[in-house]
């Protein structure tokens, strides 16, 4: 057992900080105080480039007073940049002063990190990206480019709250990306790949550089690609970054804050039938190792497994504190925060649907005429409306059960509501994939998992005339 | 000397001292204020100073970047050593070094208002609170704002340079944003409304209501239209998406890496003589806007595309060196976190002669786009290709009609600016992914791909 990160923050003087940022009222306080440090390093034109190393440290303090929260946060973490922050957030409040309760330390388990990245020489990170480069560049004449990118990241957090709260997490993550272009003539195309985890260097152990080959390959499969086909057809989802469907059309709407505002398609619709039978999700912080993970959320709350979906059931949201204070539940660990320059929101960590009983070749095998999404270079959705879209960067055609020719350019769009009630198979293969999620202007890490699914009929913006 | 410049003085100093040829500040400290409100109430109240340095280094050929918040001067001793010990990882490039002392710095007034510090918290509230209610009460089917939000920022930037290159500004902003939330016969609908300005009082919050509460009613009973070829009209914000697409493929980087779809472009035709457009880094009313770049050199006002023709690329030093070409002021950066690079400043299209119902009028028979989604993912940056999502209305008559959603638009970027027919005469400012001022654009012909 480990105490995480509590160590930045004194407890005597986090109790000092709460008592000051409840001085004019407030129902409830925190104090969130974190070190960041990390390095970046990227490889261009088979260069080492872009070389980044930095460290910032700070703490928010936020009251909560009615509907009303406040917030301040400063750079620093001597006991008189706390202060400053506990007397700004309090300074617009004009009630009578509360008392927190004592502080009591809680034990966490951070995810364990074999190998610290700090501990590795810059050198080797060099060689990596290297690897990476001649990698991408040794997969065939026609790769025309390579760029690769190193990051690692150490983020240390103590939280200290009016209820007594005292609590903290260590967490390292490490991530690789390799990107190559393609051309014949004057079609060019772009693949990329991504590897990453809340791991240490260990997380490289087993050929990291496969990464590249398989960037190389999604380009060079792309300059054989057609044009892509347009209208309603079903359409095989592939696994993994495939997720990022659910993650975006699903994951988003079960988040409490578009709930309780009304602004979610799933506001209205907890204990209905919103999937298939076969269809059962989850959202899960404590999966070991994976790129979403943590041991506690940023309020100090230990990360769980939530059941969404159950049997095609809607059976649960995503809760941070106040969020679940509103509907009288317990957090479910979903309170994140990109920094301690920002407040808590419900978010996704690592988000998926469970593997089910098709077989992945059965699943392409039923379909006459169909699209095969292989994997995504994103998408985006407006909660409130359910609309959602997007880019396909690895296509193909399905023809008589069988996946033909790569496509270029397609685009998926629809409404949640009905692409998930349409998933009429989840394949019995299964692997998560990083992302970055955005949300109010906050980017945190999230993993997305699925096996093969396949959708009966959704949309395909094509490419062809 | 402000204090800010005398702590980037002090850490070039010691990045010298640390071993470095050169080495370059940038050290920024900013107050934020932010306001959320839902429902008649604030949601959130945040207050914040935040400050930081960022400490460019060259040692013989190779860059190294270094940043933190700790400034005090064992906190910029360890910035300066992490900068130099990541130089001693990057290869040598033979176009790395500071930027060359280049020109006059330039006077820009107007980017900073002070009066932004008047306004006390609880009055800044009312301006938030006053977006929601305009919104609540200007249609009975506005069920509800998701939220409504103003922000506000002053900032100080100092750039010091071991070559002699830098300066400093201050500059005010502020900007208030709502999503309507209209009810409909098939679910909700939402609509953005948004503006900017230097200080609270440039901000008019009945018109950020009503444009959110606009958007989402005209949305309500929206169907998906059928697939077709036929003459589209862009909404400013959406122009302007796509105008921000166009100011990263001028950049001068991505052309010399051979990853732009304007590479090998230069003085050709890539659109039609109606569009026009200029990179502004002195025009006020853009929030890029300073008398110098991110590394120092006087920002400009560059002619991009006129008459038709590509004019030139976007430069950093860096490209400009490598290019054997001029700096265009154009260095850029997200912060102290990040070294400089190439980026747009403020991009503007030429206003045209037409209203907006002039411009529908001549489209006939089309689509106007409302709002796009998916550019982050349905654009391939190399080619210029892309398909996206869309909504927006028919186009029946020269007039707007019935609601469109869910459909895609598909081209890409010198092909659909070869095909616009005209500018309308009302540009607009729109802060999203850059800042661009765009005016409603037609365009002859597009792909809608619908049902």
């Amino acid at each position: 057992m480990s105490q995480g990160g509590q160590e930045l923050l004194d407890p005597a003087v986090a109790e000092i900080v709460l008592a000051r940022a409840l001085s004019h009222g407030g129902e409830f306080a925190e104090v969130f105080a974190e070190r960041r440090a990390g390095l970046t390093l990227a490889i261009d034109e088979s260069r080492i480039e872009s070389v980044q190393s930095g460290a910032e440290e700070g703490a928010g303090v936020r009251v909560l007073s009615g509907a009303t929260t406040y917030f301040a946060h400063v750079d620093g973490l001597d006991p008189a940049d706390l202060e400053r922050a506990a007397d700004e957030a309090a300074s617009a409040l004009r009630g009578d002063r509360a008392v927190p309760q004592p502080l009591s330390a809680e034990e966490t388990s951070p995810q364990p990190i074999e190998r610290p990245p700090e501990e590795v020489p810059a050198a080797r990170k060099a060689e990596l990206l290297r690897e990476l480069d001649e990698r991408a560049r040794s997969a065939g004449g026609e790769i025309e480019q390579a760029t690769a990118s190193y990051g690692e990241a150490r983020r240390e957090v103590a939280v200290a709250n009016s209820d007594g709260l005292f609590s903290g997490d260590d967490r390292t993550r490490v991530r690789i990306g390799a990107q190559a272009v393609a051309r014949r003539g004057d079609r060019v195309e772009t693949g990329a790949e991504t590897l990453g985890g809340h791991r240490g260097f260990e997380l490289f152990d087993d050929d990291p550089a496969a990464i590249a080959a398989t960037a190389a390959r999604k380009a060079l499969t792309l300059l054989d690609a057609g044009p892509a086909p347009t209208g309603s057809m079903p359409v095989v989802v592939g696994g993994g970054f495939g997720g990022v469907l659910f993650h975006e059309m699903t994951g988003h709407g079960l988040e409490a804050d578009h709930v309780q505002k009304g602004a979610s398609v799933y506001s209205d619709k907890l204990g209905e039938m919103v999937a298939q039978p076969l269809l059962t999700a989850y959202d899960d912080g404590g999966m070991p190792g994976e790129w979403g993970s943590d041991a506690i959320d940023d309020e100090g709350t230990p990360t769980q497994k939530t059941r969404v979906i159950e049997d095609g059931r809607l059976v649960g949201f995503l809760y941070d504190r106040q969020s679940a204070d509103r509907d009288g539940v317990a957090s479910t660990g979903n309170g994140r925060r990109e920094s301690f320059r920002q407040l808590p929101i419900p978010r996704m960590t690592n988000t998926y649907i469970a593997p089910g009983e098709a077989e992945p070749e059965a699943i392409i095998g039923e379909v006459e005429k169909g699209f095969y999404a292989a994997s995504f270079a994103g998408g985006q959705v407006d909660p409130a409306t359910g609309d959602f879209v997007f880019g396909v960067n690895e296509g193909y055609l399905i023809e008589g059960g069988r996946v033909t020719r790569p496509c270029r350019g397609a685009t998926l769009v629809g409404n949640c509501l009905q692409a998930l009630a349409a998933i009429d198979a989840v394949g019995n293969d299964f692997w998560m994939k990083t992302g970055m999620c955005g949300k109010g202007g906050q980017k945190v890490p999230v993993g997305t998992g699925q096996g093969h699914v396949r959708i009966a009929a959704m949309t395909v913006g094509g490419t062809e005339a | 000397m402000s204090a800010l410049a005398e702590q980037a003085t002090g850490a070039v100093e010691q990045a010298v001292a640390a071993g470095a040829g050169d080495a370059e500040a940038y050290a920024s400290e900013a107050e934020n204020r932010e306001v959320r409100v839902h429902g008649g109430e604030v949601e959130s109240l945040a207050a914040a100073t935040q400050r930081g340095l960022g400490l460019r280094v060259w040692i013989d050929g190779r860059v190294g970047y270094g940043f933190g918040t700790d400034l005090s001067s064992r906190g910029v001793e360890t910035i300066a050593a992490r900068a130099v010990e990541a130089a001693r990882v990057a290869d040598e490039d033979e176009f790395a070094g500071p930027p060359d002392a280049e020109g006059e710095r330039p006077a820009v007034a107007g980017l900073s208002d002070p009066s932004r510090g008047e306004w006390p918290p609880a009055q800044i509230a009312d301006l938030a609170l006053a977006v929601e209610q305009t919104a609540l009460e200007s249609d009975s089917r506005i069920a509800a704002v998701e939220q409504a939000v103003y922000f506000d920022s002053a900032e100080r930037v100092a750039i010091v340079s071991s070559s002699a290159v830098g300066g400093e500004y201050e500059a005010t902003s502020c900007y208030a944003y709502l999503q309507a939330l209209a009810e409909g016969e098939n679910g909700r609908e939402t609509g953005l409304g948004f503006d900017l300005a230097r200080s609270p009082a440039g901000l008019d919050p009945v018109a950020i209501g009503r444009e959110g509460a606009e958007r989402a009613t005209e949305m309500i009973g929206s169907i998906k239209p059928a697939s077709r070829s036929c003459p589209v009209v862009l909404d400013p914000t959406v122009a302007a998406s796509f105008v921000g697409l166009l100011g990263k493929a001028v950049g001068a980087d991505a052309v010399q890496r051979g990853r732009s779809p304007l590479a090998e472009r230069l003085g050709e035709e890539v659109a039609a003589e109606a569009f026009v457009l200029h990179d502004d880094g002195l025009d006020p009313d853009g929030f890029a806007a300073a008398p110098i770049d991110a590394e120092g050199t006087p920002r400009r006002r560059t002619t991009l595309i006129e008459a038709g023709r590509l004019r030139t690329f976007l430069h950093d030093s860096y490209t400009a060196r490598r290019g054997a070409a001029v700096s265009t002021g154009n260095a850029g950066r997200s912060g102290y976190r990040s070294p400089p690079g190439v980026a747009a400043s403020n991009l503007i299209v030429s206003p045209g002669a037409a209203s907006l119902e002039q411009l529908l009028r001549e489209a006939g028979d089309g689509v106007y786009i409302n709002d796009v989604a998916g550019l982050h993912s349905g654009v391939n940056p190399v080619t210029g290709v892309f398909s996206v999502g869309a909504s927006g209305r028919a186009i029946r008559g020269g007039e707007r009609a019935e609601p469109l959603r869910e459909f895609t638009i598909a081209s890409d970027l010198v092909s659909m600016l070869r095909a616009v027919r005209a500018a309308g005469s009302e540009p607009r400012w729109v802060p999203f992914g850059g800042s661009v001022s765009a005016p409603p654009l037609l365009i002859g012909e597009m792909t809608v791909s619908g049902s």
